[in-house]
């Protein structure tokens, strides 16, 4: 009788539905997961030795190529980091500003969750809609900060500055005739937050698309419902967070039980789930991405009607404008100093810890009083939850893997660091 | 939370007496545990009532190799001083715990009594051996085998302590403070052996902004909480 041995395939690294750069290795029996061994690294850049190396506001820039679908959100623990260490508190309309952009952060994140989670497993339409809402919400990172993605907009201290007044419009061109790039402005015409606020009216019938394409849909809910079951006891065990946690039906969230900005002042709902299966967390999301854009209805309501500064005034840590630099001998002297040495932290160890899109995003942070991190550990939220991999898919079909896969919401940049 | 964060210090330190030392800084609980009892005090933040910390969060190495070094010589005017900064480092204050390089820290969170904890190990080189937690949270599988990775941390019960984020075949400890930023060996691809080659590497280090340990902040030492 021949001997029936385990087949071992190698899924990734180059893998459209391993999302970046995972390398797993699956040990079968027949279609049937027995074992899976997730090899990652592959794009291991250093982030906390090179912070090593810089001043602290070197290494925002870093933070945003962590996890870079959500980008602010990163910036946002590091910067809480150093704040909390320096002592300093941004500026209540630069806390608003910050929350209003994590929760489009959150919306962007999940929208690119949501359509790769879904092209993964056999819808197409969903990922083309999905980015259709991300598109607005770039333009809007790239209103306040010149970048799409990369923003570096948090500073300690504040924000790099104040949300525009106007938005850059469409120009005609060949290929775009001036009726419709009229079409194209007519929500560009206001100031910033004129068009966030289009978008949030428009979101909810966006998302209630969303859900018309896959909330009811026969196959969606047999390739979702009971696969990758998580106990609420697992789910602690196994260290997650965020809605992979929620998910479980653990209602844990920072922005509620650890208020850190203006969360303790907005007014929203914490979904959680029942049975912590995949359909389960794309529930939790869904309804993430409703919830969050109430919260950006909220700052924007307060955003028109509390100007202010965004940035201290504390020149010890936060450069002077530029035409103060220009005509003060002291901003001048503040100005080089910055830009030369930075500023240093006092000595001492901080966590701080942020309710990321994925979960927990936690920055470790030891100083010797230099005006470089001495250390520098970064929490990634994603990282425990690729390590449960293993746990999650036993028993499943291959298939079902690329399904787990894209509910844990694996972003390498963030995995890897 | 500060209030809360005292009374936590007060209960721990009671309950492990003189086993472990806490301190409090900037609202947060630091708990030093000797590496013998890593493993009892653990189980027993995990599993008593009053703790209860049933998720761990983090784990981490630290090298306390160079701390407090800097590269620019602040206190006086010299003719090195406003250089560059390449030259040697020098000391300006010695890490607390003299003499151990390495540190292990756990990040600890209770969900259930909303509330968070570090626990701190310290490592002895010549003794670079801790229990693994895998036991208590199963999380603690990745985090220790980065943690060996990167720092060369073993740690004892772990069933599976491969590399996790380095290259297959990697030598060194690439976080020790000690290895080199720019790396050891560089890779390309040899079109005439028509495979990837590892070489020495070629670029060197540059040191943009030196690194400054002013006064006014060498002054706060212990009582602050350290590194």
């Amino acid at each position: 009788m021949p001997e029936i041995r385990n087949y071992t395939l190698n899924f990734g690294p180059q893998h459209p539905s391993a999302h970046g750069v995972l390398r797993l290795v699956l040990e079968l029996d027949g279609e049937v997961i027995e074992r899976a061994d997730p090899h990652i690294g592959l794009l291991h850049r250093g982030t906390e030795k090179l912070a090593e190396s810089k001043p602290y506001n070197q290494s925002i820039p870093y933070m945003d190529r962590l996890d870079y679908i959500s980008m602010m959100c990163n910036e946002h623990g590091y910067v809480l980091a150093l704040e909390k260490m320096l002592g300093i508190v941004a500026p209540q309309r630069a806390q608003y500003i910050r929350v209003m952009f994590d929760e489009i952060t959150r919306i962007l994140n999940h929208c690119m969750w949501l359509g790769a989670h879904a092209l993964d497993i056999g819808a197409m339409t969903v990922f083309l809609y999905a980015f259709r809402e991300r598109e607005d919400l770039m333009d809007a990172y790239e209103a306040v900060s010149g970048a799409r993605l990369h923003a570096a907009y948090y500073r300690p201290g504040g924000v790099y500055r104040d949300l525009p007044d106007s938005m850059a419009k469409y120009q005609p061109s060949k290929w775009h005739k001036q009726k419709e790039v009229d079409r194209l402005n007519e929500n560009r015409q206001g100031s910033l937050l004129d068009f966030i606020e289009d978008f949030t009216r428009r979101f909810p019938t966006y998302v209630d698309e969303y859900e018309t394409l896959l909330t009811d849909n026969r196959i969606w809910k047999q390739r979702t419902v009971g696969i990758g079951v998580v106990s609420p006891e697992r789910a602690l065990q196994m260290g997650f967070t965020g809605p992979m946690l929620r998910g479980s039906g653990i209602e844990w969230d920072l922005r509620k039980k650890q208020p850190y900005a203006v969360y303790d002042q907005l007014d929203f709902d914490i979904p959680v789930g029942v049975t912590g299966d995949c359909y389960d967390r794309y529930l939790v999301r869904i309804e993430e991405m409703r919830q969050s854009n109430e919260i950006i209805k909220q700052c924007i309501d307060w955003l028109r009607n509390n100007p202010g500064p965004v940035m201290l005034d504390d020149h010890k840590h936060v450069p002077p404008k530029r035409e103060q630099m220009k005509g003060n001998m002291e901003s001048l002297i503040h100005h080089f100093k910055l830009f030369t040495e930075g500023y240093a932290l006092p000595e001492g160890e901080v966590y701080t810890a942020v309710e990321h899109p994925k979960g927990e995003f936690g920055v470790y942070l030891v100083s010797d009083g230099a005006n470089k991190p001495y250390r520098l550990k970064i929490r990634a939220p994603g990282f425990p939850h690729l390590a449960a991999l293993d746990e999650m898919s036993r028993g499943h079909m291959i298939a079902d893997v690329v399904a787990i896969i894209g509910t844990q919401d694996i972003v390498f940049g963030e995995i890897d660091r | 939370m500060s209030k809360a964060v005292e009374a936590l210090s007060a209960r721990i330190q009671a309950r492990f007496s003189d086993h472990v030392v806490t301190h409090t800084a900037l609202g947060e609980l630091t708990v030093e545990v000797p590496a013998q009892q890593l493993l009892s005090v653990a189980r027993a933040l995990r599993d008593e009532e009053e703790f209860f910390f049933e998720e761990l969060l983090d784990v981490c190495g630290v090298d306390l190799l160079t701390y407090g070094e800097a590269e620019w010589d602040t206190v006086s005017a010299s003719c090195t001083g406003f250089s560059r900064a390449v030259g040697k480092p020098h000391k300006i204050k010695t890490q607390p715990q003299d003499g151990q390089r390495f540190a292990v820290i756990y990040h600890l969170l209770s969900v259930k009594n909303n509330q968070r904890v570090r626990l701190k190990v310290m490592l002895d080189e010549a003794h670079l051996i801790i229990d693994s937690v895998i036991g208590l949270w199963a999380c603690a599988d990745w985090y220790e085998r980065e943690a060996f990775d990167l720092f060369g941390i073993m740690f004892k019960g772990h069933p599976d302590l491969r590399r996790l984020l380095t290259d297959y075949g990697f030598i060194g400890h690439p976080f020790r403070k000690d290895f080199p930023l720019q790396g050891n060996v560089e890779m390309r691809y040899d079109t005439e052996k028509r495979r990837v080659v590892y070489e020495p590497v070629s670029i060197e280090l540059r040191t943009l902004v030196p690194r400054v340990i002013r006064a006014e902040h060498a002054v706060k030492s212990v009582t602050e909480g350290e590194g």
